[in-house]
């Protein structure tokens, strides 16, 4: 077995670069969203050059007495001329002000998008003239090695970025290609098994930004690693590129063999009206798909919320291009699967996609507007009004269903007709 | 009062509208993909691309030419949330 970290004393995970971060053992609960069953770490690095000294990352704020003990390990504040921060969330900018006032000569580095989050960490006025922003190709000298920044945003923050160390083939990924585990051996070959960490972690914090994981993967799969060191878990100096070929393999899509668009019909209904409902929409999308011909083709699935747990949806919504809910109103409210439902998409990429909403009703229909509104505010697009029906839908209310799948089956072939309207009829 | 004509090119809707209403009043009654979350002219969520008539919103203020800046927003987008339209057609999308 692999030796553990000393306490206080910086380790060495490369040829003049040392780790100087933090384990967080007793942690259960990260972001609110992760478990995390035996804690987290908090990864922070010193790379010596031979005329400077970088900080890459710090720690959570209550760890910071140790991360200062670290790198007072190795290295003196007067000889840091650089900091870098992959990431400005608290749990790795938490020493950071700190870091800023005792070593007077560094300069932060940060993205360009991270610069103006900064005023939420600190008075950036009082180091106003250390801060540089750079971007993909931007590098910082440390006499006979450099660091070049690439910038990766989204994951998962808009200001996330990577830094790599050429000369130690060492990609500083933040975020990115971390994963929420602690163990104090601190190597991927010396710790215990993570792989459950490392796709979970994947799941919760890069799944929603999959395009982005892409994009990233573009700019760091040429790069010949040898290291990387993530902002969280192992550092990954076993096989390196077999992380990266995962999130290639998790960021693609999951549907294969068609070039069809998909449309998916969800509900849920107390005494059938709005599944019948349902089966009107689905039937008006199958008919605007046959309308267009060969100029397009939607493939709609027609779905009993009830007939599943949220996450076999959540997978199938990611592939979509347009989802229909339809739920009764039940106490002025959608029914609580359909908000299990729509409270589980954070998890997904959903902006951009069609979305629209129907339903049957006693007496006043909320469900239907309150279901739009939260499809609006996921980043869907909502282009047809939705359709409700007082208790049994009559005739022209399933007419009004059909029309609702085949104009949304419309838009989602880019055949709708142009609508003019007057924003005085808008409520 | 002077009316403009705003189309929002992903929903293939045009609205006529009074001058001086903001973008965001509009594309959410609507249900197009511009979506906002501070509407405070910060968090720069509502981005938008203009693709023609961006001459008819009333200039970026200081505040919001600072977000576009800060965003790296390329030329001729503006934030929903703060952009006025003044008349004329104007044609928009999420950015």
């Amino acid at each position: 077995m692999r030796a553990a970290a000393p306490i206080d004393q910086a380790v060495a995970v490369g040829n003049d670069v040392h780790w100087i971060g933090a384990f967080d053992p007793d942690l259960r609960s990260f972001d609110i969203i992760l478990r995390t069953a035996n804690g987290t770490s908090y990864n922070a690095y010193v790379v010596r050059g031979s005329e400077g000294v970088a900080v890459i990352d710090t720690v959570k704020a209550n760890f910071s007495a140790g991360f200062f003990r670290r790198l007072e390990s190795v290295a003196d504040y007067d000889e840091i001329s650089t900091i870098v921060l992959n990431h400005l969330e608290p749990d790795h900018s938490g020493a950071l002000p700190e870091l800023l006032r005792r070593a007077t000569r560094a300069t932060l580095h940060v993205s360009h998008q991270a610069r103006p989050m900064l005023k939420g960490l600190f008075d950036p006025e009082e180091f106003a003239d250390r801060i540089v922003s750079v971007g993909t190709g931007d590098v910082v000298g440390l006499g006979d090695r450099q660091l070049e920044f690439f910038n990766t945003p989204y994951l998962h923050w808009p200001d996330t970025q990577c830094t790599w160390l050429a000369s130690e083939g060492m990609l500083f990924s933040g975020d990115f290609l971390g994963c929420h585990y602690c163990d104090e051996r601190l190597f991927n070959d010396a710790v215990g098994d993570f792989r459950f960490s490392f796709e979970y972690y994947y799941a919760h914090i890069m799944r929603p930004f999959r395009a982005y994981v892409r994009e990233a993967l573009e700019l760091i799969e040429p790069l010949p690693i040898r290291t990387i060191a993530p902002a969280h878990g192992p550092i990954l100096r076993d096989d390196p590129q077999d992380y990266v070929r995962r999130y290639r393999a998790l960021s693609k899509s999951g549907l294969h063999n068609t070039t069809a668009k998909t449309l998916i019909v969800f509900y849920i209904s107390a005494y059938g009206a709005t599944r019948r409902m349902a089966e009107a929409v689905a039937a008006g999308a199958e008919f605007a798909s046959g309308e267009v011909g060969a100029a397009g083709e939607v493939r709609v699935s027609l779905y009993d919320i009830e007939g599943s747990e949220p996450q076999p949806f959540v997978d199938l919504i990611e592939e979509a291009d347009a989802l229909m809910f339809g739920s009764p109103t039940i106490n002025g409210d959608a029914v609580k699967p359909v908000w299990d439902l729509l409270s589980s998409l954070t998890m997904v990429d959903v902006k951009g996609k069609l979305g629209a909403a129907f339903g049957s009703y006693g007496w006043s229909g909320e469900a239907v507007p309150m279901i739009e509104d939260r499809l609006r505010r996921l980043k869907l697009r909502v282009p047809v009004p939705g359709v409700k029906a007082r208790l049994t839908p009559t005739a022209d209310e399933f007419a009004a269903c059909h029309e609702l799948g085949r104009q949304t089956a419309l838009h989602l072939l880019g055949r709708a007709t142009p609508r003019v309207i007057d924003m005085s009829a808008l409520v | 009062m002077p009316k403009a004509n705003v189309t929002f090119q992903d929903i293939g809707v045009t609205v006529t509208v009074p001058a001086g209403t903001r973008l965001i009043e509009v594309s959410e009654k609507i249900g197009a993909g511009i979506t906002y979350g501070c509407r405070e002219g910060e968090c720069c969520t509502c981005l938008t691309k203009v693709i023609s008539g961006h001459e008819h919103l009333a200039a970026p203020s200081v505040l919001e030419a600072q977000v576009l800046k800060d965003n790296l927003a390329p030329r001729h987008h503006r934030l929903a949330c703060q952009a006025q339209i003044l008349g004329g057609d104007i044609v928009v999308k999420p950015a």
